[in-house]
């Protein structure tokens, strides 16, 4: 029988907190019993198990604010309890699981049903995103406030891989979430400018005949929402920016005070449309990747905070939606497990943040949008042991076939990356050790 | 050369020995007794994923000429209507021993796919492939134009390339294989290329492509062109506003008697005239144009066969010949 709560005691020794100062830490009873000096003397610190920490950079559990879980509906390419166990090995001790299941978690229902599995599994926290949209039909408004008030304690909705295209609508779910501190995350594509979309539209699309996605698409539908959230005074998130023209709208809105986050995908730090020139369906997903320009001011963005934070669009599929034609395959790409690679490669390797910066877009500020009270927490005393050890040092190469995700369909495949997760605590438990799954805490047996 | 998917990656030396090959399998196509030995005991697939009888009956032709044993596989009432992907077909002609793969498919890419992926070993030729390339069209469009060109200057075509020639292509860029095959093409043989569309049947990046845009067709006219390839159009684009409709396009687009007899006015007495096929008569193209001298549309059919024939021949026997030599050496 697994542990239903932490019952080991941690103590991490000479771990260098976000790169900044070395200390040692004590982790009991699923908090952060000590930093420093104390750590050592802790009456606790005897009998603790003792990780050594030196070389290894201590963060605070990553938060992704963009998983697709797949259950329930296609458990053929995703399980929560297989996304969960890949989002621990990625250094995540919360992920929000997006709302594109089959039912859609458009009721109390399901996004309970969702959260219960992640209680059971126990790898990470779960949290359900609810659909805007009944269905995400784009007609009519779930039940925001019942799965607001359920078990799941909704606070993230969104009808992600399918926009809220009808203003009206939009406007009323912005609105109608302040009741209970909620946000909408839009996924920004208008829909009549990519009917059959395929790729990004510009020279490569030109070229390979496919046919084009227009950065204009994401840009309109942001334009929109970021005026209608000033109008309505509402939070507003964006998931998945994509395109240069929708950082110069995002930057703008912020500057006059709009309530609005953003949010970027690894593979968009990183990645472009001339990929797309092998028609490998691996690099297909929605938004597309775009042009190098693109790429330059996404992670412009995300270094100058006009972008909030990494959300890793994690969307697993089985082989047999990629092993095709390019039209015909699935939109997506695994994520979860080379997220902190890619932005450390992208961003940290660049100069153009810190590991003080990456806690904050991978945990500190997504926990914040999320209304998460016990993730993102500083490594201090006193708070939630979500924690992650990595190794920035480390340099491996992306192989799909030994991730824990069901999804072989990792655009990085063959990529030699740096930084390895050594360790992932989980309130105090940790859920990875030594770089592998340890064991689970499981927050009800199953009940 | 291993697969012939684009003319983007053909090379100015592996064009101009398929068009040169084309010139004797040409003369083969003159003789009573219209066949050849070279690939007998050899099987090539025509796997059509999308109604082409044009095409498929131009490569059966070609294959047949060269002796080969034809499969005819077309996804329409196979088990590709009733699910079956991509993959699975191609290893069912893997393991049918196919040695050659004649493709035509409605999605671009996907010969690339075939040819990228271990589904299947066997040579893969793109007989068009969505909205992305139709290189044989290209080839056999640059073999109509070559001999042309040549025998306006008055030399034998074998060897040559198409430098200084002057071709319009006119039409739905946009969704054309054709003309992207041809671009391609042109521009590694020497030739420039004027498009001549309205702006939004072409690319967003077109202005990236190396070519000349022109949205008037008397304009681009009256620059003189060697040659005019008139695109099909499909009338149903203007149910997406890509033009208001059908006769508004003909107006502004279209081949019609006034062109024709423009291109007399300009002095342009060798413009020839050419079209992929098939025509929409009284659309992009009047009848006058279609059945006058200028008109290489027929020529461009037989070509097929000979370019065909030379394609297959170069990847079939070619690949024989290489392993020759490997066993040798």
């Amino acid at each position: 029988m697994n542990p239903t709560h932490a019952t080991g005691d941690y103590l991490i020794r000479g771990a260098s907190l976000l790169a900044e100062t070395t200390a040692d830490l004590l982790v009991s009873d699923g908090r952060i019993a000590a930093v420093g000096p104390a750590a050592a003397t802790d009456a606790r610190a005897a009998s603790a198990t003792v990780i050594e920490a030196a070389g290894l950079v201590a963060l605070p559990g990553m938060v992704d604010l963009h998983t697709h879980l797949r259950e329930p509906g296609r458990e053929d390419a995703e399980t929560v309890e297989t996304g969960t166990r890949a989002a621990a090995l990625g250094g995540f001790t919360a992920v929000h699981a997006m709302a594109n299941s089959n039912p859609v978690a458009d009721t109390a229902g399901v996004v309970e049903q969702v959260w219960s599995l992640g209680r059971r599994s126990g790898w990470v926290d779960v949290r359900p995103v609810g659909a805007v949209t009944v269905g995400l039909g784009g007609e009519r408004l779930s039940e925001l406030g019942a799965m607001a008030d359920s078990r799941a304690r909704v606070r993230v909705f969104s009808d992600d891989g399918i926009c809220v295209s009808d203003p009206v609508l939009m406007r009323r779910a912005l609105e109608y979430v302040k009741a209970f501190d909620g946000v909408i995350a839009q996924h920004a594509q208008e829909p009549r400018l990519t009917e059959g979309a395929q790729m990004n539209e510009g020279e490569v699309s030109a070229v390979l005949g496919l046919a084009g996605w227009p950065a204009v698409a994401e840009e309109s539908i942001i334009a929109r929402d970021v005026l209608l959230a000033q109008h309505v005074g509402s939070r507003l998130h964006v998931c998945h920016v994509s395109t240069k023209g929708s950082v110069e709208i995002i930057r703008w809105a912020k500057e006059r005070g709009i309530q609005v986050t953003a949010e970027v995908t690894p593979h968009h730090l990183l990645l472009t449309d001339e990929l797309v020139r092998s028609y490998d369906p691996v690099y297909k997903v929605n938004p597309p990747l775009r042009r190098e320009e693109d790429v330059m001011a996404l992670r412009a963005a995300l270094a100058d905070g006009t972008i909030d934070v990494i959300g890793t669009d994690h969307a697993p599929h089985p082989s047999e939606s990629k092993e095709c034609e390019w039209a015909q395959a699935a939109m997506g790409m695994t994520g979860l497990e080379t997220a902190l690679s890619v932005v450390q490669h992208a961003m940290i390797e660049t100069g153009m943040i810190t590991w003080a910066d990456f806690a904050r877009i991978t945990s500190t500020v997504p926990a914040a949008i999320g209304r998460l009270g016990d993730q993102g927490r500083p490594l201090a005393a006193g708070e939630p042991a979500n924690l992650v050890l990595v190794d920035p040092a480390a340099r491996w190469t992306v192989d799909p076939a030994k991730m824990a995700t069901k999804g072989r369909n990792s655009p990085f495949r063959g990529l030699e990356l740096p930084g390895a997760v050594v360790a992932t605590f989980f309130r105090g438990h940790p859920t990875v050790l030594g770089g592998a799954l340890n064991t689970p805490l499981p927050l009800d047996g199953g009940a | 050369m291993k697969h012939l998917l684009s003319t983007l990656d053909l090379s100015r030396d592996d064009a101009i020995r398929i068009l040169d090959i084309a010139e004797e399998m040409a003369a083969v196509g003159t003789r009573e007794v219209k066949k050849l030995p070279a690939l007998r005991g050899r099987t090539v697939v025509n796997l059509f994923f999308e109604d082409s009888t044009r095409t498929r009956i131009s490569f059966e032709a070609a294959a047949k000429r060269l002796s080969a044993d034809v499969i005819n596989f077309a996804a329409k009432g196979s088990s590709v209507s009733k699910g079956e992907s991509l993959k699975d077909t191609a290893q069912t002609l893997q393991a049918i021993g196919a040695d050659a793969v004649v493709i035509r498919h409605w999605a671009s890419g996907a010969p690339a796919r075939l040819a990228a992926t271990d589904w299947i070993d066997a040579p893969v030729v793109n007989a068009g492939d969505g909205t992305h390339e139709h290189p044989t069209q290209a080839l056999l469009d640059a073999f109509t134009l070559r001999r042309h060109w040549a025998r306006a200057r008055g030399t034998g075509s074998l060897g040559t390339d198409l430098a200084g020639l002057k071709v319009a292509i006119v039409g739905d860029i946009l969704h054309s294989r054709v003309a992207r095959s041809n671009l391609w093409l042109l521009r590694t043989l020497g030739a420039e290329v004027t498009m001549v569309a309205p702006p939004t049947l072409l690319p967003v990046a077109a202005g990236s492509w190396p070519c000349t845009i022109n949205y008037d067709l008397d304009d681009a006219l009256a620059a003189g062109p060697d040659a005019v390839m008139m695109l099909r159009v499909q009338a149903e684009r203007m149910n997406a506003a890509f033009f208001p409709n059908a006769r508004e396009y003909s107006r502004r687009w279209g081949f019609d008697d006034a062109r024709l007899a423009a291109l007399d006015a300009h002095g342009l007495a060798e413009t020839l005239i050419l079209h992929p096929g098939p025509m929409n008569r009284g659309l992009e193209i009047s009848s006058g144009a279609a059945d006058s001298s200028r008109s290489a549309v027929l020529d461009q059919v037989s070509n097929g066969v000979a370019v065909r024939m030379a394609v297959l021949y170069l990847l079939l026997s070619g690949d024989q010949q290489r392993t020759a030599n490997e066993t040798q050496g």
